[in-house]
């Protein structure tokens, strides 16, 4: 299925797997369900990632996420926002792979999702059919700042305005 | 997927006008604003086809909130909705006379 | 009043322009009906029966004369001369056309103002005490928090797919006439007991709707300071725990209901002791520059007690009569807060006309340094007037059909806009409004009666906010008529109380006759200068059911005659 990070439509090295049987496949994502099999069996260097319900907790996924090369957070829908939440909390715990929203996401949801800590969305066909790479881009560059501190890479609207007052502050000298 | 449950027969088939908002009516052969343009389905078949292209005009994204409801016939033939919820539909706010259909399409 | 600075100006433009895009991919086919629709509502745009309905925040219920001639503006240009002031401080219209809906946007932007979260699974404006700065009871203006949760809850990366609608209200006075305990979450500016600092009561979980609850307090003083990374931490346990399942059981009321009140406050605050918040809050610099915005006006120096107003109320008893409903005691000498009354005898509750808003305007410049406020009871405030003015700019308002004198009274109805435009209405709610405004429209009698809150929706989603009505009247379906369901005993103040059912549901007709009878009731039993609700609490609620009771039976009679 399609993958955009936020340089538009991306190579997806992962392969999904239903098995426990990951040995020799390169990187592979499992289901939640199989993860500590898949741990145990995985081979050297080899990556591992993990397909989560947005219902998963911070504290089931801490014990074991520093091995996880990938995480991916399902979106039943669009109009669920759980996921967003999620990717928050996984970040604070210092996850420093692949954090992937994978579901119906709309272009809309593009900036909201990578502000929250996703690096990537994997959408249906047809979805990805109806609102192309241009739609997502033009989405993503739609707002330029926020007001909420801490959220994405940009400086926040409350920052900005801090900075503004500390230049000014300086330049009254 | 089991089909919603049909109300009883005679229907009409409304929606909104997806650009204006509008509540509009299908005439048979495209919509019209003037409930009194809109066509009577009597039969099963009639009714399924008026749901079918309720079906294709909101795929179409020409109109939203497309359904049949049912109606009576008044004394000069109009189609009038059986339920209160539908009848201001056709009419408008029921305080203010007039705005709505019940002021542009005021009959003699 | 808060002014825009260059982001604000950037964000809202910004804002319009993605909303332009939205429509036209829509249009295209890019977006589906199910796809756009929440994206719509979260810009303030639903699809009612007759028409689209747009609308427009109105932060904590604070609006400029300029702002409101733009109101005007837009209610000729491109709706049908009039607006409608709702429960939540907002104004909406009921017959823009999607087409001109970012052009309408754009008109807004013009006056710093926009449709952010008006509707939709988000967070919704934020509303705030309508006398906030002018009572005298208040320990801190709301409406910098206010404002500082509306820049932080706009377009929220994290929350704008939440379970369910989330309101936020804010007060700053002992004296709640924001309803802080009926909302998601409540906060009440106060002072630490000891250390004397300024801080937050934070209350969760109130709201009404199908499962109307009281909100539980879940932290008895929240540092200032730390306000964005305490809400940060109740909104995210909400977004991940609050019911996803059942649209009826979303609200956060249902959370803490299901888990508790103790176990919500630790899922709360084992979130918060984990987030760092340094990194979230507002720096004080920020705090005081909002701040800054809502400081008092340059008010004159003013005697305590206006001679001319002495004079001109023995003068002229309609003006004194309109004084004493109308007006609120201002903190400052010599001044006095009139509240306008939209509910004139036989009218939809909260409509006014495009040239009714352009009198407020001017009248606002003239008397009332340009400010107007929008009060949850769908009327409008002039905060600030001159004692002195008072009875020019009640000939003023007369000339507009603006001077009823029934603030608080029998009269002030609360309603929604019930059946009559939306489509998620059960029944009408306007009508019922308009008939029992003239019934009880003798200005005498509405007095003798004295301060009586009447609050009608048309559907269970209780948009009038009938369960904290003194009387609740709730419009349903039952075997295809409109169906009222009244309840007696609401009460939306700090001493917040959900009314109870009288009996069963009664027809649109009868609805005058049932509250002539409650009110007959009171009449009767009332001791020496006490209020309606008093009453209630006192006598409960069994001699108005057996009057309600005894109206049904006599109709029974009746129509056996």
């Amino acid at each position: 299925m399609p993958l955009l990070d936020r340089n538009g439509l991306a190579e997806d090295p992962f392969t999904r797997v239903e098995t426990t049987d990951i040995e020799g496949l390169g990187p592979v994502i499992v289901p939640w369900a199989h993860h500590e099999a898949a741990l145990a069996r995985r081979g050297d260097n080899q990556p591992v990632g993990v397909e989560i319900p947005n219902t998963v907790s911070v504290a089931e996924l801490r014990p074991v996420l520093d091995r996880f090369a990938l995480v991916a957070v399902q979106f039943p829908s669009f109009a669920d926002g759980r996921g967003f939440s999620l990717a928050r909390q996984i970040r604070r715990e210092g996850f420093a792979g692949t954090l992937r929203a994978a579901g119906p996401l709309i272009a809309d949801q593009f900036a909201d999702a990578l502000n929250c800590g996703f690096d990537q969305v994997e959408i249906p066909e047809d979805l990805a059919s109806r609102q192309p790479p241009e739609h997502w881009r033009r989405a993503l560059a739609a707002i330029s700042s926020i007001y909420q501190r801490g959220y994405g890479e940009g400086a926040s609207i409350l920052d900005q305005r801090r900075a503004a007052r500390l230049r000014e502050a300086s330049d009254g000298r | 997927m089991a089909a919603p449950k049909r109300p009883p027969l005679p229907v009409i088939l409304l929606a909104n006008d997806l650009l204006d908002g509008d509540v509009v009516f299908h005439t048979g052969r495209g919509w019209s604003r003037d409930p009194a343009d809109a066509a009577v389905a009597r039969d099963d078949a009639a009714a399924a086809a008026l749901e079918a292209v309720a079906e294709a005009e909101m795929a179409a994204n020409r109109v939203i909130d497309a359904y049949v409801v049912d109606v009576e016939l008044a004394a000069d033939g109009r189609p009038v909705p059986r339920h209160y919820r539908e009848r201001f539909k056709t009419l408008g706010p029921s305080h203010r006379p007039d705005l709505g259909k019940q002021a542009e399409f005021a009959r003699k | 009043m808060y002014r825009y600075d260059e982001f604000d100006e950037r964000f809202v433009r910004e804002r319009v322009a993605q909303f332009r895009d939205q429509v036209a991919r829509r249009l295209e086919g890019a977006l589906t009906e199910e796809e756009f629709r929440p994206l719509r509502l979260k810009n303030g745009l639903y699809l009612q029966l007759h028409a689209y309905m747009l609308r427009i925040a109105i932060p904590y219920g604070t609006l400029s004369s300029r702002q409101m001639r733009q109101l005007a503006m837009i209610a000729d240009r491109w709706d049908r001369g009039y607006g409608h002031f709702t429960t939540r401080q907002n104004i909406q219209f009921n017959w823009p056309k999607l087409r001109d809906v970012p052009d309408i946007l754009d008109a807004l932007a013009d006056v710093e103002m926009h449709c952010i979260q008006t509707s939709g699974n988000c967070i919704r404006n934020v509303t705030a005490d309508h006398f906030a700065g002018v009572a005298a009871d208040e320990v801190e203006d709301p409406r910098p928090t206010a404002e500082l949760i509306r820049q932080w809850s706009s377009l929220h990366p994290e929350f704008v797919w939440l379970p369910r609608k989330f309101k936020i209200a804010v007060t700053g006075a002992a004296h709640d006439r924001a309803a802080i305990r009926v909302h998601d979450i409540g906060l009440r500016i106060l002072r630490h007991p000891e250390t004397r600092e300024i801080g937050y009561e934070v209350i969760v979980g109130g709201g009404l709707g199908r499962t109307p609850m009281i909100g539980k307090v879940i932290r008895d003083f929240l540092p200032k300071e730390e306000l964005l990374a305490y809400l940060e931490a109740i909104m995210r346990v909400y977004n991940l725990e609050g019911r996803r399942d059942n649209k009826f059981k979303a609200r956060v009321k249902i959370l803490v209901h299901e888990i508790g009140t103790e176990e919500f406050i630790r899922r709360v605050e084992e979130e918060y002791a984990r987030l760092d918040g340094p990194s979230i809050n507002a720096d004080p610099e920020e705090v005081a520059r909002i701040a800054a915005y809502f400081a008092p006006p340059p008010y004159e120096t003013l005697p305590v007690r206006s001679h001319q107003l002495s004079v001109q109320r023995g003068l002229d008893p309609a003006f004194a009569r309109w004084v004493d409903t109308n007006t609120f005691p201002h903190r400052v000498a010599g001044y006095a807060a009139v509240t306008i009354s939209l509910k004139p005898v036989g009218r939809a509750p909260g409509d006014i006309t495009s040239d009714q808003m352009r009198v407020v305007a001017d009248l606002a410049d003239r008397y009332s340094f340009g400010e107007i406020r929008a009060t949850h009871s769908q009327n409008l405030v002039l905060a600030h007037v001159r004692q002195d003015d008072l009875h020019g700019l009640w000939q003023a308002l007369g000339e507009a059909d603006l001077a009823s004198a029934n603030v608080g009274l029998v009269t002030d109805i609360i309603a929604c806009p019930g059946l009559d435009y939306c489509a998620l209405a059960t029944a009408r709610s306007i009508p019922i409004a308009q008939a029992i405004s003239r019934r009880f429209q003798d200005p005498a009698r509405q007095r003798e009666i004295g301060p009586l809150q009447i609050k009608i929706s048309g559907c269970i989603n209780a948009c009038g906010h009938h369960h904290v009505g003194h009387i609740g009247i709730l419009g349903l379906e039952k075997k295809g008529i409109e169906n009222y369901q009244i309840t007696l005993g609401g009460d939306a103040t700090e001493t917040a109380a959900l009314g109870e059912r009288l009996g069963p549901g009664i027809d649109a007709d009868q609805v005058p006759d049932a509250i002539e009878r409650i009110v007959g009731v009171y009449l009767r039993e009332r001791t020496e200068g006490e209020e309606f609700i008093a009453t209630v609490r006192r006598i409960g609620l069994e001699p108005f059911k057996r009057a309600f009771e005894a109206q049904g039976a006599g109709e029974l009679a009746d129509a056996a005659a």
